[in-house]
């Protein structure tokens, strides 16, 4: 080559014109050793080339997908400046155009060398040999004496005291990265068993963060969903403190609930699914049932909500409320017993309860 | 035209490496590599190119996503949540579907490629399943596959939480109310997890660590092992005509093997890529942010946690308290026993198999699912199992589209858990007999030609004429499963190690296992002992050559 | 012509052809399922009440069921309703134009249908007037509040989050109840029926009366449903936007399918090379 590539009008019998895409003339070296001293003809074994006619036309194909792959990825730069994103609608412009380009190109270019492969490469039907997996009888046993000569050399099994302080040394280094994730949280201590609800706390709307008023809360049939005073953002409080507010009818109300934690028919439940912990919030005003949406655990909102089907194994716990001077609603105290799913040190919290009251 | 040696453009830099590390040897061994052609061999390469898929559009993604729960109020490109209170990690993920270009796409593609991921983990496993591929010697191969399948679970849980959307916080609440459920440990490990009380602010980003590190981390790294033990081993093939167990029959790696598999890489992409264009996943702007007092109906994970959900689902509610603790067997069960029993069954069936059969044989040539019908049936009822967990696992979208009560749904499915794998196994059991009979017929009689021929004594025939020779070869290819001794030895003493319970069960197993596959036998003319009358003898005289194709196979 | 014949009898054939009636499948329910954005009918408002001319409807279309007077009915296992007295206009008008009421067939609910032909807005206006004049009750709101273009989306969305998704899903696609109950897609109903379905709890569904969730907040929430369900998908079809099940269907369904037919086409062999 001459000192500077970028000087393509060479003399013709210096560099011989080339085709752009055919492959450069190859160099003093050959890919694998030295250069074949004969021109010896490859012989393709097992290899049946399909007849020229089939391969012209394959090419002629997979040449048509190939161009049609690099319009398609010219598209996808073209569409990727000339569609913005911003809106909804400019987005769904913008990821069709792009979408579509990629797919298209993609999917030629992958069509294209499946024609090549079929339509110009040659039929196979090479066969090689498969040897046991396992190395030969000599080599195992020359192994193992390398093994046993090396564990003789290195002393490992004439030293006691050094092969069992190694051993002592190596046992709790395995503990140390398990005693180092310890600070991921805190230890859960009682933590489960509270909620920030707490005497004189109001009922908050979730999504308007107002109080409510008992009074206001007077159609039979409805529900709201309720966040604690001062925790409406707060998630962790939330994850266990929110709650669903039930109006009845007085004549609705069975013997499962707690009347005295009732005010005016109005019920507060925990949202919090006993079983695995999501907000159980399906409600039908006409049989009672709240529904989770999650495994179908369905309890009976007139009767304490008891569970009626599915998998959760206790009732939503009931929080006892009254109103405040101004007559909103209020928490009286927080629940008797842990909101949520089961845990181990839970306990049959229900009984104590009962056992307190 | 064609080469007269190697471009220069491969040749310097082949000459270069070559000179270094000596990779021309390896190059000599490995280049003309042969790879038997079925297309079922490719299914597992859908799992591959899809994680390869989901590294480059992963690594788009991180460059936008901040894995944080701190709160902000949204101000982005998308009208219906302009002022709503979300977590960094959400608005992120809005930034990136709505502000980004080609950032939807990149979503989309990123999520159906790892529900093909999955998917193609799942059907590559069964194919190896039911042609007996996981024998020795690639039992280990087979346990590298089951690990990656449960670390691609683990995968899939940890990024469909990052967004932080009401949908996937309803899968965490999910996760955390099992995590919590656990004897002893539950808590602790629920606080550890979490950095204190649910939700907490750390979650996202130790997810963020394990799903973009970790985990990929040891995907990566089982991913090629599992390459290097099948190239090392070599593919196991279909039988057919010249194929033993000793050889491989196929095209070589370079060049046909090479582009076909660059082909499929592009196919994979060109589907991944198709539907994450026209169809739509996970739109989190309409789930809005999450928040652990609320919910939407219709909440359901990723398919490959279907299963759990619909095992959760059908549980009835089984909780124990003893000495002031609690046992939530109706989270415990459903969600580690299912589980359990599907990947220890997979992990240990091969060894299983070997255990009855006695074979401790190599096998290279796979078998037809025909052929070994009680594994197959094993299959179609694990299947079964999984699949109507599956099911249940959209109960309340089955029951709201399909008009069926959700309770109904429930109930059925508690029955149908138990007697579907067993209907599933009789039926299959018996449609794998019935298949090998078919086979029986094609071999001894041939295939019907669509040629009526009238007999001198007036009866109609159709004419057979033999099947083709790989078809053939692919019928006879047929093994008998081996059954260990006691089993096959009838009224003699049983050999030492069969006379505890234990061996005694494992005799009756192996007879079993082994039982009806010798009665119909394909290689060979022994099938005219078959229990056939001799109403068959015109078939087989007028198909000329039958008796010529039944020798074939040996 | 000769090709399709000679490969007929290819083994691998029969599994072309299942798969690709199962994409064909997958492609045209993906077709048929429901549209997100679906135009509603604007409904005209009443005018002036009609008491009498409402008492005639009421008597031959409803109380077979209500009762002569509105005071409901219960006979086992036969025509039974509840009482009337004090649900208001706002439920008649829910229930009669979205063609629940009357109910046609006996079953765990009654379904939003074609209603019959004597329903016109003038018809449901009169009987709507009837309903209210016996007890009260909430009235048939403005068309002013319940415009959607005068709501602010986001605030809704919040409530909507809160109140409503857990049942209705998160763009109103419904959902199952129990025993066979369902709570409907928001799609076909108008900005009045989603209004006055809040304030009445049509049947299962739960109340939300003004005094807890303001009108102004029930503009705001309807403002939300109607921009979500006539939002475009940007991300290609919406698969009916009911969530992963309908993903993981497609992703069986169309991705494995395809890459399993990509597959055959790749391995495929000819059985008989002088055919083409």
């Amino acid at each position: 080559m001459t000192e500077n590539p970028n000087d393509l009008d060479q003399p013709e019998e210096r560099v011989p014109r080339r085709v752009i895409g055919t492959p450069p003339p190859r160099g003093d070296d050959s890919v694998l050793g030295t250069r074949p001293a004969t021109d010896e003809p490859i012989v393709y074994e097992g290899a049946k080339f399909p007849d020229p006619v089939t391969a012209r036309r394959g090419e002629r194909v997979a040449a048509l997908l190939f161009l049609v792959s690099f319009i398609a990825a010219v598209a996808f730069i073209v569409s990727y400046v000339a569609f913005q994103v911003g809106t909804i609608d400019r987005t769904q412009v913008s990821n069709l155009a792009l979408g579509a380009s990629l797919t298209v190109a993609l999917l030629s270019l992958a069509a294209g060398v499946v024609v090549w492969v079929r339509q110009i490469m040659p039929k196979y039907s090479l066969v090689q040999e498969r040897h046991p997996m396992s190395s030969p009888r000599e080599v195992r046993e020359e192994v193992e004496k390398t093994f046993l000569q090396g564990a003789d050399e290195s002393g490992f099994v004439r030293h006691k005291l050094l092969r069992r302080t190694l051993l002592l040394a190596a046992a709790p280094l395995g503990l140390l990265p398990l005693v180092l994730l310890k600070d991921l949280g805190p230890l859960p201590g009682t933590s489960l068993r509270h909620t920030v609800w707490k005497k004189g706390r109001r009922l908050l709307v979730e999504g308007t963060s107002q109080p409510i008023r008992a009074a206001d809360f007077n159609s039979p049939g409805g529900i709201l969903s309720i966040v604690p005073d001062g925790y409406e953002n707060n998630l962790n409080a939330l994850a266990k403190a929110t709650l669903i507010l039930i109006k009845f009818r007085p004549e609705d109300l069975k013997p499962g609930t707690k009347l005295n934690w009732t005010y005016d028919s109005i019920v507060a439940y925990s949202k919090i699914c006993t079983h695995v912990g999501c907000p159980a919030a399906l409600y039908e005003q006409t049989t009672h049932h709240i529904l989770c949406p999650c495994h179908q655990s369905t309890f009976d909102a007139a009767d304490g909500a008891k569970v009626i089907f599915g998998p959760a194994a206790r009732p939503l716990p009931q929080l006892p409320i009254g109103v405040d001077g101004e007559g909103y609603l209020i928490a009286q105290s927080d629940f008797d017993v842990p909101v949520g799913p089961s845990f181990w040190e839970r306990g049959d919290a229900e009984a104590e309860a009962r056992g307190q009251a | 035209m064609s080469l007269d040696g190697p471009p220069k453009a491969i040749a310097g830099p082949a000459n270069f490496i070559d000179e270094r590390i000596g990779a021309g040897t390896f190059l000599k061994r490995n280049l003309r590599k042969v790879f038997p052609d079925h297309w079922s061999f490719l299914l597992g390469e859908i799992a591959l190119y899809s994680f390869i898929i989901l590294l480059l559009t992963g690594t788009f993604l991180t460059f936008w996503f901040k894995p944080s729960m701190a709160e902000v109020a949204y101000n982005g490109s998308y009208g219906p949540l302009v002022g709503v209170h979300m977590s960094q990690a959400y608005e992120s993920s809005l930034h990136i579907s709505f502000d980004v270009r080609g950032g939807l796409l990149m979503r989309q593609i990123h999520h159906w490629a790892a529900l093909l991921f999955v998917a193609g983990m799942m059907v590559h496993m069964l194919r190896v399943f039911f042609t007996g591929a996981y024998r020795k010697p690639r039992e280990l191969n087979w346990i590298i596959g089951v690990l990656l399948l449960t670390l691609a679970l683990v995968e899939g849980l940890t990024g469909y939480s990052l967004p932080d959307d009401l949908l996937s916080g309803a899968g965490l609440r999910i996760t955390e109310g099992v995590a919590i459920s656990l004897p002893l440990v539950g808590t602790y490990l629920t606080y550890f997890l979490f950095g204190g009380e649910y939700p907490g602010e750390d979650v996202i980003s130790r997810f963020y660590s394990l799903h973009i590190l970790l985990i990929p981390g040891i995907l990566l790294a089982l991913i090629s092992a599992h390459l290097i033990l099948m190239w090392v081993q070599k593919h196991t093939q279909m039988p057919g005509k010249g194929r033993t167990e000793s050889n491989v029959v196929g095209a070589p790696f370079y060049p046909s093997f090479m582009a076909k598999s660059g082909a499929y890489f592009l196919f994979t992409f060109g589907v991944v890529a198709l539907l994450g264009t026209f169809a739509q996943i996970n739109p989190i702007w309409l789930f809005g942010p999450y928040t652990p007092a609320d919910i939407s109906a219709g909440s359901q994970p990723d398919f490959y946690m279907g299963f759990l959900e619909g095992s959760l689902r059908i549980m009835p509610a089984w909780e124990i308290n003893f000495l002031g603790h609690t046992l939530p067997l109706s989270v415990l069960i459903p969600a580690l026993l299912p589980m359990g029993i599907i990947m220890t069954g997979l992990a240990l069936y091969p060894f299983a198999e070997q255990w009855i059969t006695g074979d401790r044989r190599e096998h290279h040539l796979a078998d037809r699912p025909r052929n070994n019908p009680h594994r197959t049936s094993i299959g179609l009822a694990a299947i079964t199992f999984y699949g109507i967990l599956w099911l249940l696992g959209a109960n309340d979208v089955i029951s709201s589209k399909f008009h069926i009560s959700l309770y109904t749904t429930s109930e059925v499915g508690r029955v149908v858990i138990f007697a579907g794998p067993a209907i599933a196994y009789y039926i299959t059991y018996r449609m794998c007999i019935g298949l090998q009979r078919k086979d029986l017929e094609t071999v001894v009689h041939g295939v019907e030609s669509g040629v009526i021929k009238r007999l001198p004594n007036g009866e109609y025939i159709e004419v057979h004429v033999p099947p083709a020779e790989d078809l053939l070869a692919l019928m006879q290819g047929k093994k008998s499963i081996p059954a260990i001794e006691a089993a096959s030895d009838g009224e003699g003493v049983p050999p030492k190690g069969m006379r505890n319970p234990l061996g005694r069960i494992r005799a009756r197993l192996s007879e079993a296992y082994s039982a009806d596959t010798d009665a119909i036998s394909l290689d060979g003319g022994d099938g005219h002992h078959n229990g056939h009358d001799g109403h068959e003898a015109p078939h087989a005289a007028v198909g000329a050559g039958g008796d010529e194709a039944k020798s074939i196979g040996h | 012509m000769n090709s399709i014949t000679a490969r007929r009898r290819h083994p691998f054939a029969r599994y072309a052809v299942l798969l690709l009636a199962l994409s064909l499948l997958g492609g045209v329910y993906a077709l048929l399922a429901p549209g997100g954005d679906r135009a509603d009918a604007a409904i005209a408002s009443g005018k002036a009440d009609d008491v009498t001319a409402g008492k005639e409807l009421f008597a031959a279309h409803c109380a077979s069921c209500h009762g002569l007077n509105a005071e409901g009915s219960y006979a086992p296992g036969g025509a039974s309703g509840p009482s009337l007295i004090g649900v208001g206009a706002a439920a008649v008008d829910f229930q009669v134009s979205s063609g629940r009421m009357p109910f046609a067939n006996p079953g765990p609910q009654a379904p939003r249908k074609r209603p019959p032909e004597w329903v016109s807005p003038d018809t449901v206006r009169q009987l709507a007037a009837y309903v209210q004049s016996l007890g009260g009750g909430p009235t048939k709101p403005s068309l002013a509040s319940v415009d959607p273009t005068k709501g602010d989306p986001a605030k809704g969305g919040e409530l909507f989050r809160a109140n409503c998704i857990q049942c209705h899903n998160f763009v109103g696609s419904g959902g199952g109840l129990t025993y066979g109950k369902y709570a409907p897609p928001l799609n076909p109903a108008t900005p009045t029926q989603i209004y006055e379905a809040m304030a009445t709890g049509p049947q299962a569904m739960p109340v939300f009366n003004d005094s807890t969730i303001t009108p102004e907040q029930k503009r705001d929430m309807i403002a939300y449903i109607v921009g979500a369900r006539n939002q475009a998908d940007p991300g290609g079809s919406g698969l009916g936007r009911i969530g992963p099940v309908t993903e993981g269907l497609v992703a069986w369904v169309v991705g494995i399918s395809l890459l399993a037919l990509a597959a055959i086409w790749i391995t495929a062999k000819k059985r008989q090379a002088n055919h083409d």
